[in-house]
């Protein structure tokens, strides 16, 4: 059944949190842990919804969460998931919330492992396109000409003279599972994707990433061949 | 009980099997390399029931393993060299978080220029990284300490990450006899992983967060308080240790012949050995040298060495480690504990043995009779400079 | 469930834990002091359509009764929800 207002989970999971007023980031981190429900695993790395999340005593995370290094989202996730197997637990999710610059600079080594490794593990990517919690310098998600604190628009340094990286393709050419694209702007489609990754039965793939883009998402998930089978029995 | 024919790093990896973590993730490094070949021979024997992920990178082996530890299970990891270095990051996280993983790392020099040989730089660059941190002799010792670290660092009152540094190939590639426990024994030994200070789907936690500058100083003042809590626990798993296997260690540290001796050298690693031949060719000429052995630079045993030293006429720190600009970090941490306990003995810095130089006999009994003449404070073993 | 505002606000040396693993969802302060607007809603207009419920990134709003609800200890004013209604039922006042 799709996903709708009406029948997403009334639980908030992501509350009291100090992301800046009209946050998309939020916004996607809130509404996907609605759809992955309490027993969903969260792991953030540093970055804007660590920062505002989980400043002790104030933890703004209803589920499980915890805060990653940066460049370690994915494998932080990787041993996550195989300590809560070891553990005998079976119905958790293993979700990651990292930026644009957590995911396509900084991360992206790490995240390239756990998809190469199969893990079951979910990925979600804010993008927000330049890196916002330090204040808007460029990031490897920085679209083409955008004026940044790093970038600036000048006489020399004429604003970010790349593209942006084609994360989705990068992604994709890993062969993974399953990957997709949404915007919080959409917030169905957003929603319907995320449940899309929580439910293994729903998909034949692996890792899963989502990348949202300003805000958009690049959702992602792995899943291993143990867990295949484990949802092919259910 | 049996007995086998190992390399350090065969021998740790045994001591591995008996430890059973739960979680195994490690990238390869010469000269640490063996070990995650034998565990993954294990894994692949299904004489050890572990999960052993592949991580891309030493940085992720590290933050795998503290994922792992999040969960609430035994994780383990090694390392080496630029491994290590690499890996710093995570290094300070495992310490904060509280989570007691436990790496061996094969001391190995550190690149420029490149070299894969043993010098202890690695590691006593991160001595203030929170970690526990023992160096073996032996590959029995090696094996010994895969059982005892995980005891020490799984302790409550301790929960700190335990490293055991083995000698780059001087020890992770030497073999000789070494006896391994039985699975049973081991079992007696080292009790279940039980935590806390886990993810609960229970019991939600939010976990590894900030802390403002109220409470982020009570969190480290707390680690330091775990770490100084090993010091008793080091001594309760040794004793527990020796009532089951029959071996006995002495704590932070080790000695040979200090009682009487009037000239000590101060030294951590397989280095100890030579010293100890050494000492005992000059007492048959009537020279009372004895050697101090460091099994833990941290917590470091200040008073411990001050005790034993306090009598001698001079004692030397031999060490394969520089802080350049200054000198060795353990003689550094030497002359701290000789300061602040007030004892009065003239402390020399002996520096060798950087990417693998061999350190001779003759250079020990070069650094007794300097000792009995004095010499400069720091001192380099084997470097010759025309003035 | 959701994280709530606890009795339990200051941590001294012996309160605060041995490691970083604390109760999920521990809320010690509230928002509202940073908002300079906050949504009004008129029941009047309100459908219940859940649309200000579905996009509100502090999820500070709940339908009641079929009607929006806002929790003004943790709404940040930054009017997502008067701009997604329909039919005009929430509109942004100055805070006094």
């Amino acid at each position: 059944m799709a996903v709708t207002a009406k029948n997403l989970c009334k639980d908030e999971f992501f509350y009291g949190h100090k992301a800046c007023a009209g946050c998309g980031g939020s916004l996607a981190v809130r509404n996907a842990l609605k759809v992955l429900g309490k027993n969903a695993v969260a792991v953030l790395p540093a970055g804007c919804m660590s920062a505002v999340g989980f400043n002790f005593p104030q933890l703004c995370f209803a589920n499980n969460a915890i805060i990653s290094t940066f460049a370690g989202t994915s494998s932080m996730l990787t041993g996550i998931e195989a300590g809560f197997r070891r553990r005998g637990i079976t119905d958790f999710t293993a979700v990651g919330f990292a930026g644009d610059g957590g995911t396509a600079d900084i991360g992206i080594q790490a995240l390239s492992g756990a998809i190469d490794r199969n893990d079951n593990i979910i990925y979600i990517c804010y993008d927000n396109e330049a890196y916002m919690n330090t204040g808007i310098q460029k990031s490897g998600l920085t679209p083409f000409g955008a004026k940044t604190t790093t970038t600036p628009a000048g006489e020399n340094i004429r604003g970010n003279i790349r593209p942006k990286k084609n994360m989705f393709e990068i992604v994709a050419a890993h062969d993974i599972s399953y990957a997709a694209t949404a915007t919080v702007g959409y917030m169905t489609d957003f929603l319907n994707k995320i449940e899309m990754l929580h439910i293994p039965e729903k998909i034949f793939m692996r890792l899963h990433l989502l990348l949202l883009f300003l805000m958009m998402v690049l959702l992602m998930r792995t899943l291993s061949l143990k867990m295949r089978k484990t949802a092919s029995k259910r | 009980m049996a007995k086998k024919f190992l390399s350090g790093d065969e021998a740790f990896a045994e001591g591995i099997r008996l430890v059973r973590p739960e979680v195994i993730s490690a990238y390869p490094i010469t000269p640490q390399t063996i070990v995650v070949e034998r565990l993954s021979e294990m894994v692949e024997d299904k004489s050890l029931d572990s999960e052993f992920i592949h991580v891309e990178s030493e940085h992720s082996a590290l933050s795998c393993a503290m994922g792992a530890s999040a969960a609430g299970v035994r994780a383990f990891t090694a390392t080496s060299s630029q491994g290590l270095l690499y890996m710093a990051e995570c290094l300070y996280y495992a310490s904060g978080g509280r989570f007691p993983i436990v790496m061996m790392n094969a001391n190995r020099s550190t690149a420029l220029p490149w070299n894969i040989y043993g010098d202890q730089r690695d590691s006593l660059s991160q001595l203030d990284s929170g970690w526990i941190q023992a160096y073996a002799e032996n590959a029995q010792e090696s094996l010994d300490l895969a059982l005892m670290s995980y005891y020490i660092a799984e302790k409550r009152e301790v929960s700190t990450p335990f490293m055991v540094n083995l000698d780059g190939f001087i020890l992770t590639h030497t073999y000789e006899e070494v006896d391994i426990p039985t699975q049973d024994q081991a079992d007696i030994f080292l009790p279940k992983y039980e935590t806390d200070n886990k993810l609960d789907l229970d019991n939600p936690k939010n976990m590894a967060f900030s802390a403002g500058p109220e409470h982020n100083y009570i969190f480290k003042y707390k680690e330091h308080i775990g770490m100084k809590n090993a010091v008793s626990v080091i001594g309760e798993a040794e004793k527990k240790f020796s009532e089951i296997f029959g071996r006995k260690y002495s704590g932070l540290i080790d000695t040979y012949k200090t009682e009487d001796a009037d000239y000590i050298i101060i030294t951590l690693g397989s280095i100890a050995g030579l010293c100890r031949e050494t000492a005992d060719k000059l007492r048959k000429n009537g020279n009372r040298a004895g050697v101090l052995r460091i099994r833990y630079m941290r917590p470091f045993p200040a008073k411990e060495i001050t005790e034993i030293v306090k009598n001698a006429k001079s004692v030397a720190v031999l060490e394969k480690d520089i802080s350049f600009g200054n000198e060795g970090t353990v003689f550094t941490n030497v002359n701290s504990a000789l300061h602040t306990e007030k004892i009065n003995v003239p402390s020399y810095n002996f520096i060798g043995g950087l990417g693998g130089r061999n350190i001779s006999a003759s250079d020990i009994e070069h650094i007794y009779s300097a000792m009995e003449k004095g010499t400069e404070k720091v001192n380099f073993i084997g470097i010759e400079v025309e003035e | 469930m959701k994280p709530y505002l606890r009795e339990k606000t200051q941590f001294g040396f012996h309160d605060v834990p041995e490691n970083t693993c604390f109760e999920a969802g521990y809320l010690v302060t509230k928002n509202s002091g940073w908002r300079s607007i906050r949504p009004v809603v008129e029941h009047g207009k309100c459908t219940g359509c859940m649309q200000c419920y579905l996009y509100c990134p502090d999820g500070v709003i709940s339908i009641e009764n079929k009607k929006a609800v806002v929790d003004y200890k943790f709404c940040k004013g930054c009017g997502i929800c008067s701009k997604i209604c329909k039919t005009g039922a929430i509109e942004m006042e100055a805070e006094k």
